[in-house]
């Protein structure tokens, strides 16, 4: 419905946000001054794995301006366990997560002391003068090695195997047992992939700043999940909740990397309670890419059965996943995530998948934009060109003969969910004509016969994800710890303004803007008259924030939802004024009128009635202020096709793209602007997975990639001009019809990148390459050399680290 | 060290560590928050600025090196309440999201169009290959850099923006790559 008299939704409308982010006038929350605030520095483990035998803060203590030096023995009695919210299974094993080592440090970059000084500098000073003795423990590194249990990470666990997860069609009841149809199978292939470890990455460093007055804590955090923070911040420190505040001001980014309760979040709280005085913590670069949660990292195998036709009749996964040290607020459930998708768009038989979560002493890993959907696409999507190649097969040809038809909708798949709609057709031929996909391939026949120097090759993936998280009966079924739920209240001002508080909490995605333009499509208000309110728990106490592509369908229902009481209650009110039946009263344009009459009242008249509240109908409420919250009963299922075509130089290694067409169904489209911005930042982080990025570490498990020298996130020189467009289904679980798209490019990307590099170079004899696809990589498998793995090309850069943070 | 530095068209004398950098004192001491900090390298860029009409990394330079220059940041562009072209271009082509790289991006952005008036989609890569941003892929940056170029007519910018390259024997940023 639209009450505008221009649609709204749909309309390109340029950010609210904007006025304030390209003139400097930001709210970071590294821009807060508070009076007495006190600085934090973090003294950081350089070793992966040792006992602390002695911390030695004498030095440190005496420096100027330095207040106080804290361990871990400090905290010991207070600092409780880092929540995970997520144990996938009754006998996951989790280790203590302390917020500051007591101890034993688990990985390099790890929190074993902290100074309190009256400046930044003053802080990082003293971190130099704290003496730490270390007795080295054995490192765990390699996920494989790490299941051996010859050398644990938690002794006290005795193992280092956290979990193992399994879903099987036979046993749900959705599809055939999988070994069935790979025993009957007439081709059968298996294969191993990695995916490699990502740092986030995001722009605007960590930051927290803690208030205490009169025992009431105000919490400012570079935060994705202010709601959630504060929860769980009253769960382990015990202060009570209704004495906690958590803002989220401005935040630069987050991708799923500020979807964390930190251990400097709790430190700066304990801090602050023990000195009474505010204490602000921002990281350097170098330690937040030692200490905030990493992402991807596992090992899978796959296994494919078929028929000699091309049509797939079994999917078996295996997965090692790498959980780093400890259990972060959902790392163990970021590879479950995954475990409904592999089997993607087509209509295996029999499917089932495993995964075994390993700890091992290296950065906690955790969610990273699209979180266990990228690795899922990947696999399947490179399992397609590889059973293509198999059977001699063109690979479009093979994924549309597999895939679900646009007729066939609803569709129940063999891994239980039921995709609401969709149409991979309309997108692929779109894509195809956009890519111009028969030259392409005729261009790639005449460089393969010519011996170019430059191989073209056409990489594919015809993806789609779950997002709108999520159903909470589901997540409970997943045993994971909250809801997934979002709330909206509407709050009608006397003079016919308006106020939107959300639960969801923006850090780039551009809510003010979209959120205003849902309410003036709603309720016929002018965009401009509409504020929306974010991101504090005093004005905004319930919500579950912003990730996993949820915030418009779930989000952005639920304000739909309050903006509909608003109107009914209106329109009672609107009859009683207009002294007719409520039935003959229509609304349009902002405006409520009598059917067949001139009779009228705009919604501002009908809301200033209501806020004086001087006749209104028998039993109404003052005001016409609303809340609704809304609980999806099904997730959305985004799709699309992405077609790329890549140039290789044979002699050299180089990539480059030289054509990214992304054609994809977000559903109903709000704001084509911001949708278009969505897609082209989440393609940049795919296509980084595939050719640039990898975090490393040595033999010692120090990171080797711990500044943006070496971890290499990609500039503008690095990439391409995206070709994007849309084709549109609207999805049937949510009234606005939308689908998500925060995380749909990343998950396309990378596997439509990888297989376009195979595809310029499987005719020389090359059959994979792992990721990073680094010049080198790509050059030594062009030299016939069979392992072109990690271990022995390193794709990282110039390997130096600063594990003190480098600050200033 | 006691230094006086023009930020923004205001003088400021202050007494300050040799070591403070430059962008801390623009965001502690001025509290010029506009500028941010975003790595330690020099690698992203987020905290450039003008240091007498060229871009430079602020992180990467010391306070003590700014005496007696003229430093603009993002906060010193718009002129009368109007934005700098760069602005209005990255907000119509909506050229950020999350908005933490923006301010960077700007400065390093008029900089490029001092030196480049028209620049192709190659050269507008090229000229921010120093400036990181996550959100937004560059395409809309790219697209914002030359929408500005079509909108900036000579003398756009606030007076120190101006400059004719004869004064300058030699272009060297001091810190960045």
């Amino acid at each position: 419905m639209t009450a505008t008299a221009e649609s709204e939704v749909g309309k390109a409308r340029l950010r609210k946000e904007d006025a304030r982010l390209i003139t400097g006038q930001t709210r970071w929350t590294d821009n807060l001054q508070l009076t007495g605030m006190l600085h934090m520095a973090v003294l950081r483990s350089p070793v992966a794995h040792a006992r602390i035998t002695n911390v030695d803060v004498s030095r440190a203590t005496a420096m100027p301006g330095v207040a106080l030096v804290l361990t871990g023995e400090d905290f010991a009695a207070e600092q409780g366990s880092l929540p995970c919210a997520w144990p996938i299974t009754e006998d996951m094993k989790s280790p203590a997560a302390p917020a500051i080592a007591v101890d034993q440090v688990n990985f390099a970059g790890e929190a074993v002391a902290v100074v309190i000084a009256d400046s930044a500098y003053h802080a990082a000073d003293a971190l130099e003068a704290i003496d730490v003795d270390y007795e080295d423990l054995p490192v765990v590194l390699d996920m494989e090695e790490a299941l051996r249990d010859n050398d644990l990470v938690h002794p006290d666990l005795g193992t280092n195997k956290c979990a193992t997860w399994v879903f099987d069609s036979a046993e749900a009841g959705s599809g055939t047992n999988v070994e069935d149809e790979i025993a009957a199978a007439e081709v059968v292939l298996e294969r191993t992939f990695k995916q490699q470890r990502l740092i986030p990455a995001f722009m605007e460093p960590r930051s927290v700043v803690v208030d205490v007055t009169a025992g009431m804590y105000t919490v400012w955090s570079a935060t994705q999940i202010p709601h959630i923070l504060r929860w769980m911040l009253s769960a382990v420190t015990g202060i009570s909740e209704h004495k906690l505040r958590v803002i989220a001001p401005d935040v630069g980014g987050g991708f799923g990397g500020k979807l964390q309760v930190t251990p400097e979040e709790l430190l700066c709280l304990l801090i602050a309670r023990r000195m009474g005085r505010p204490v602000k913590w921002t990281e350097s670069r170098t330690e937040s890419m030692l200490s905030a949660h990493h992402g991807r990292d596992q090992i899978q195998k796959i296994t494919m059965a078929a028929r000699r036709d091309g049509t797939v009749t079994g999917l078996k996964v295996e997965l090692l996943a790498d959980m780093g040290a400890y259990l972060r607020l959902v790392t163990p459930g970021v590879p479950i995530l995954g475990a409904f998708m592999f089997n993607s768009i087509y209509k295996f038989a029999g499917y089932r998948f495993v995964c075994t979560n390993v700890f091992t002493n290296k950065v906690p890993t955790d969610a990273y934009r699209g979180a266990g959907r990228p690795e899922a696409t990947f696999a399947i999507e490179r399992m397609m060109d590889e059973l293509a190649v198999e059977l001699g097969m063109e690979p479009m040809k093979l994924r549309e003969m597999n895939w679900i038809k646009h007729e066939e909708f609803p569709f129940t798949t063999v891994a239980g969910l039921t995709y609401d709609s969709g149409n991979y057709e309309a997108a692929t031929a779109r894509a195809m004509e956009l890519f111009g996909y028969d030259e392409l391939r005729e261009e790639q026949a005449r460089r393969r016969a010519g011996g170019d120097v430059v191989q073209l090759g056409i990489g594919i993936s015809t993806y789609t994800e779950m997002c709108g998280l999520a159903p909470s009966r589901v997540l409970g079924a997943l045993r994971y710890g909250a809801g997934g739920w979002e709330t909206a209240s509407i709050r009608m001002l006397p003079t016919g303004k308006v106020e939107v508080i959300t639960g969801t909490s923006p850090h780039g995605q551009g809510h003010e803007t979209v959120w205003s333009q849902i309410v003036a499509d709603r309720l016929g208000v002018p965009f401009e008259d509409v504020e929306v309110l974010h991101g504090d728990t005093a004005t905004s106490h319930k919500g579950m924030d912003s990730y996993g592509s949820r915030s418009l369908a779930v989000g952005g229902t639920a304000l739909v939802h309050a903006a509909d009481k608003v109107l009914a209650k209106a329109k009672t009110l609107a009859a009683h004024m207009m002294e007719c039946d409520e039935a003959d009263v229509e609304f349009a344009s902002g405006s409520f009128s009598v059917r067949g009459t001139s009779t009228a009242r705009t919604l501002g008249d009908v809301v200033l009635a209501a806020h004086v509240a001087h006749d209104l109908p028998e039993g109404m409420e003052p005001g016409m202020d609303a809340d609704a919250t809304f609980d999806p009963d099904n997730f959305s299922y985004p799709h699309g096709t992405h077609l790329c075509a890549t140039e290789v130089d044979t002699e050299t290694g180089l990539v480059k793209i030289s054509r990214y067409v992304a054609v994809d169904d977000v559903g109903t489209v709000v704001n084509p602007l911001i949708v278009d911005g969505q897609v082209h930042g989440g393609l940049a982080q795919g296509i980084a997975q595939a050719l640039y990025e990898e975090a490393t570490h040595d033999e010692m498990g120090t990171l080797t990639t711990a500044t943006f020298a070496d971890y290499l996130v990609p500039s503008a020189a690095d990439l391409p001009a995206f070709l994007t467009d849309r084709t549109t289904t609207p999805a049937t679980s949510n009234p606005l019809g939308a689908k998500g798209v925060g995380e749909a490019g990343t998950i396309a990307s990378t596997p439509a990148v990888v297989n376009a590099v195979l595809d310029a170079v499987r005719h020389l004899g090359v059959r994979d390459i792992d990721m990073p696809m680094s010049p080198e990589r790509v050059w030594t498998a062009l030299q016939g050399r069979e392992d072109t793995g990690a271990g022995e090309v390193a794709a990282g850069g110039l390997g130096s680290i600063d594990a003190q943070g480098g600050q200033a | 060290m006691h230094i006086s530095v023009n930020v923004d068209g205001v003088t400021y004398a202050d007494e300050v560590e040799p070591r403070l950098l430059l962008v801390h004192y623009l965001r502690e001491r001025l509290s010029k928050t506009g500028t941010v900090v975003g790595c330690d390298t020099g690698n992203c860029g987020a905290c450039t600025v003008h240091l007498d009409g060229h871009s430079v990394k602020s992180c990467q330079m010391l306070a003590v090196q700014a005496n007696g220059h003229d430093v603009t940041t993002v906060e010193g562009l718009a002129r009368d309440g109007k934005l700098h072209p760069v602005q209005e271009a990255f907000h119509s082509n909506h050229a950020l999201q999350c908005g933490f790289c923006t301010p960077g991006m700007i400065m390093q952005a008029i900089d490029l169009l001092a030196d480049e008036p028209d620049p192709d989609d190659e050269t507008v890569r090229k000229g921010l290959e120093g400036n990181l941003c996550r959100c937004t892929g560059y395409q809309n940056i790219v697209r914002a850099v030359q929408d500005a170029a079509q909108r900036m007519k000579p003398g756009a910018g606030p007076d120190q923006e101006r400059h004719s390259d004869e004064h300058i024997t030699a272009k060297q940023p001091v810190g960045g790559e």
